[in-house]
């Protein structure tokens, strides 16, 4: 009989190796397959299973995180939501991330090896690294000062350094909590539902993914281009245009707004905005040179990112002179988001001189220590030094006694452009009305801000839409903020 | 010293070998097993609120008076029983109810740990009963019938309850709810035993010769295959296929060991497979967990998320060599089971392969014990009881882990000490006490100081 006991005794043996090999297989030579099954949930609750690192601004966090106590456990949190929605956009557990939450989630959701001082002793310890910190370059009171401004009517504030590309503002109206999305239940998905069949779009990112018409603004770039090929060598000289302009190849008028613009200088057109003059000048300087012009700007430029992508404003290389000239007022298929005017006004403001926007001024860890700071970002020359003077004293014009009076401060200098432009079927449209501007406090040596505005406004009379009035007051205010008086 | 030389010494005087009765190793690794159980519980506790839990000593203190208890009883009338049974029945008990209580966090308002508690303070005081009661297991062979009629009533009676996750294996009443084919297995075990280690011989050699096989006459053979056939078909008509293939298993190998003939085997497997195929064909029930085994993921492509088997399975994967450390992992996904059928998947993500293996290894130490006491025993009764024992334990464990880990198909079995469930702990710690009788009479008969 002990033999037969022997041999049971095997038989038993060799079910439990059998197991351990098994469990050998599934824990070890198959785990890959099983930890990446988009099924496996792991990955997500170990995701929301610590509080989300902060996105600052001014050295204040606009974001938290809150304990739910729920499997996902913690949500996303915050304070002043609306105002900075367009910059933190929403992290949700049902819906993903967007803007900075999605393009600094590495930092933020602590996945990024970077946050590690020593992520291989991490791997060992299987100690997760607690979630860093993005310090934003907004400013605080610029930001609440364009919000305040734009009081819910539809518009976008767009306001940047010159001298170093910080974005200062960035501002989308009307806006939404993005709060409301963090979570995962019921209230969640009808929040969603609610702002994506919003006619009003407050989802929408005004400021960097929606392209306006520029409309008179654009007479910077056109004027840029002019002054840079020659074009025009005496911004008093007069520039023997008619008014109205016949469309070259078409029967088409083009009129002004104000008076005094037939065969006006450069200064008295710039100052008061005539159509007529740009036009005109636009078909002078050519496709290619305004295209040139245009794109050192950073028109048709798709790979912009301030870390995330900023919709491409565009300025058609493929158009005839009638379309020339209606694109060098900022009609036609030229379009632009505030962020790229605001980049307009800039390069006006530091002789001529481009630097790439950027929102993320560093990432830290959670006791501060810097993770990753912005780095040098490219410097570009848009124009000749000379040139960005002229423009300087043409803007500065507009403000002491042309469009742009509203936006004077009092102790500095302020230079704008006012831009009323028309869109729609055959212009139906509610015109957009358009300001910007820079400004550079007299007991500085650089200019300090730069700021486009646009505000939508479908529900003004047509009559009363201007850069000047509706416009020019906001950029004035968040000027100030930056400049501190 | 030559082999005459031995010989003859020993004809002159029977030598007095004097056995070590290793009571003191079993003290010190009973004290290691509640030792280890406390830092599961505190380090559960640390893991999911920062501090040790409140009942961290009240726990200890209890699992260590039941354990110093279960070694009194043994030190008193098993003293020579095998060292290792106890320990390892404490540890695997006190492991059990740490994975429950880390389990019990995740589902508030349904803590069944301290229930657990109860019925392990009820087994083990099973346990001391039976090695105080019972000083002889030879006792047993005399009630064996008394016992299977017993056994069967116990398995018919939870036909006239309603049936839980589709099988009828429960009866509850007053708030309890007892699964009787977990006592059964026991009776039958003894039923087993005794019936072959009384017919052995005829079962072996008398008969006609069919072939290769020496069928015994139906009359031997009549009686034993009547109450195997009774209560598997009992347990077919519930659904509980996993008990009925263990029955069916210690039936064939119980069989093969008494009689030695290797045709039983064959014959067993035929019937294995020939059954499996027929049940898995016509009932919904069984033919539904082998599609679940064949292709676990069939749920999830169907856009019905993943059903209990991958989310075990994503469980076990996630534990990957080293685990995520008790009260760390999730495997409370995979829903209701996972504090009986799947508590394994718990240990296997929380303290991973090295800790899965470690708690198989302690079962296969568990079964070798026992087939190590059959081994030494002269009578057969002895040694199929104990062979059959360590088969059971052995069998359940191969069963219900090759289940969750997606080996072997699944069926609801209980992992015997560690799986929630009262029935199935009273039954298992019984079944130790068993086996500690009997390897306490294995060793004895060795002992030079008494003549038995």
């Amino acid at each position: 009989m002990g033999r037969y006991i022997r041999h049971a005794c095997a038989f038993c043996t060799l079910l439990l190796a059998a197991l351990l090999a098994n469990a050998a297989r599934v824990q070890v030579v198959q785990s890959g397959v099983y930890d990446g099954n988009p099924y496996n949930r792991r990955a997500e609750i170990a995701r929301y299973g610590r509080p989300r690192g902060d996105i600052l601004v001014g050295g204040e966090p606009v974001t938290g995180s809150v304990d739910t106590g729920e499997q996902l456990r913690y949500e996303r949190t915050y304070k002043n939501g609306p105002l900075y929605a367009p910059v933190t956009g929403f992290s949700s557990q049902s819906y993903g991330t967007t803007f900075l939450e999605h393009s600094g989630d590495g930092v933020l959701s602590g996945r990024d090896p970077m946050l590690s001082p020593l992520p291989l002793w991490q791997d060992v310890t299987r100690s997760a690294s607690p979630a860093g910190n993005v310090v934003t370059t907004l400013n605080r009171a610029a930001q609440e000062a364009a919000y305040r401004g734009l009081a819910g009517r539809k518009g976008a504030v767009a306001a940047i350094e010159p001298t170093t590309g910080r974005v200062l503002v960035l501002v989308s109206s009307p806006s939404y909590d993005p709060g409301e999305l963090s979570g995962n239940g019921e209230a969640v998905a009808s929040a969603w539902a609610r702002l994506n069949h919003d006619p009003e779009k407050p989802m929408l990112n005004r400021a960097v993914r929606q392209t306006y018409p520029p409309g008179s603004t654009f007479k910077v770039v056109t004027a840029a281009a002019a002054l840079d090929a020659g074009v025009v060598t005496d911004v008093d000289a007069r520039t023997g245009s008619p008014d109205p302009y016949r469309l070259p190849g078409t029967r088409t008028r083009l009129t002004n707004e104000a008076d005094g613009c037939g065969d006006a200088s450069l200064r008295s057109a710039f100052e008061w905005s005539c159509n007529t003059v740009f036009a005109k000048l636009g078909v002078d300087v050519g496709v290619k040179d305004m295209v040139a012009t245009a794109e050192a700007f950073g028109f048709n430029d798709t790979r912009l990112r301030i870390p995330f992508w900023v919709a491409r404003s565009t300025f058609d290389p493929r158009v005839d002179q009638a379309q020339l000239a209606l694109s060098s007022i900022g009609q036609y298929n030229t379009r632009a988001t505030p962020l790229q005017m605001a980049m307009v006004a800039a390069a006006v403001a530091d002789r001529g001189q481009l630097r790439t926007p950027y929102l993320v001024e560093r990432t830290t860890r959670r006791n501060g220590e810097t993770v990753a700071g912005s780095g040098p970002h490219p410097v570009r020359q848009v124009m000749n030094p000379s040139t960005a003077e002229r423009l300087r004293e043409l803007m500065a014009d507009v403000v002491r006694e042309g469009t742009g009076t509203r936006a004077a401060i009092r102790g500095a200098l302020v230079g704008g452009k006012t831009g009323t432009a028309q869109h729609g079927v055959g212009n139906s449209g509610v015109p957009y009305a358009w300001f910007v501007s820079w400004a550079q406090a007299d007991d500085s040596l650089e200019p300090q801000v730069a700021v486009a505005v646009v505000v939508e406004d479908a529900s003004a009379n047509r009559g009363e839409i201007s850069g000047g009035g509706d416009a020019a007051p906001i950029a004035r205010d968040v000027m100030r903020a930056v400049l501190g008086r | 010293m030559t082999k005459a030389g031995t010989t003859l010494a020993a004809q002159a005087s029977p030598p007095v070998v004097r056995l070590r009765r290793r009571r003191g190793i079993e003290l010190a690794l009973i004290v290691l097993a509640v030792l280890l159980s406390v830092y599961g519980y505190c380090a559960v506790g640390l893991a999911r609120a920062g501090t040790v839990p409140p009942g961290a000593v009240g726990y200890g203190a209890g699992l260590g008076v039941l354990a110093l208890c279960a070694h009194a009883a043994v030190r008193i009338r098993a003293p020579y029983a095998d060292p290792l049974f106890l320990p390892i029945g404490v540890l695997l008990n006190g492991l059990g109810l740490v994975l429950i209580y880390r389990l019990d966090l995740e589902t508030p308002g349904h803590e069944t740990a301290p229930a657990q508690l109860v019925w392990s303070t009820l087994g083990v005081g099973l346990f001391i009963g039976v090695v105080l009661v019972l000083r002889d297991h030879r006792v047993l062979q005399r009630y064996a019938y008394v016992g299977v009629a017993v056994a069967l009533g116990l398995l018919a009676l939870p036909i006239l309850f309603p049936p839980v996750n589709g099988a009828r294996i429960w009866i509850r009443f007053a708030g309890f709810s007892i699964q009787p084919g977990e006592f059964a297995k026991v009776l039958l075990a003894v039923f087993f035993a005794a019936y072959l280690a009384a017919n052995r011989n005829a079962l072996a050699y008398t008969g006609r010769r069919l072939w290769l096989l020496q069928f015994p006459t139906g009359r031997v053979l009549g009686p034993i295959v009547t109450i195997w056939l009774l209560s598997v078909g009992v347990l077919v008509l519930e659904r509980d296929l996993g008990t009925s293939l263990l029955f069916f298993a210690l039936f064939v190998v119980l069989l093969y060991v008494a009689t030695g003939r290797t045709g039983w085997i064959a014959v067993g497997l035929l019937l294995a497979v020939v059954g499996a195929a027929a049940v898995g064909r016509t009932e919904p029930h069984v033919h539904q967990r082998i599609t679940d085994w064949l292709h676990p993921f069939a749920t999830i492509e169907a856009g019905q998320g993943p059903n209990q088997l991958s989310q075990s399975l994503f469980a076990f994967a996630a534990g990957g060599v080293l685990g995520s450390g008790l009260g760390l992992g999730h495997s409370v996904l995979i829903g209701f089971a996972a504090k009986s059928d799947f508590i394994l998947a718990t240990a296997g993500e929380e303290l991973g392969l090295a800790g899965l293996a470690a708690v198989i290894l302690l079962y296969a130490l568990l079964v070798e014990r026992g087939y190590r006491a059959g081994l030494a025993l002269r009578e057969p009764f002895g040694r199929l009881l104990a062979v059959g024992l360590a088969s059971i334990l052995a069998l359940q464990v191969f069963v219900i882990a090759g289940g969750v880990t997606g080996l072997i198909p699944l069926t609801g079995m209980a992992m015997p000490f560690l799986a929630q469930g009262g029935s199935s702990v009273v039954t298992n710690w019984v079944m130790v006490a068993l086996l500690i009788r009997v390897s306490d009479s294995a060793r004895h008969q060795y002992d030079g100081r008494e003549a038995r």
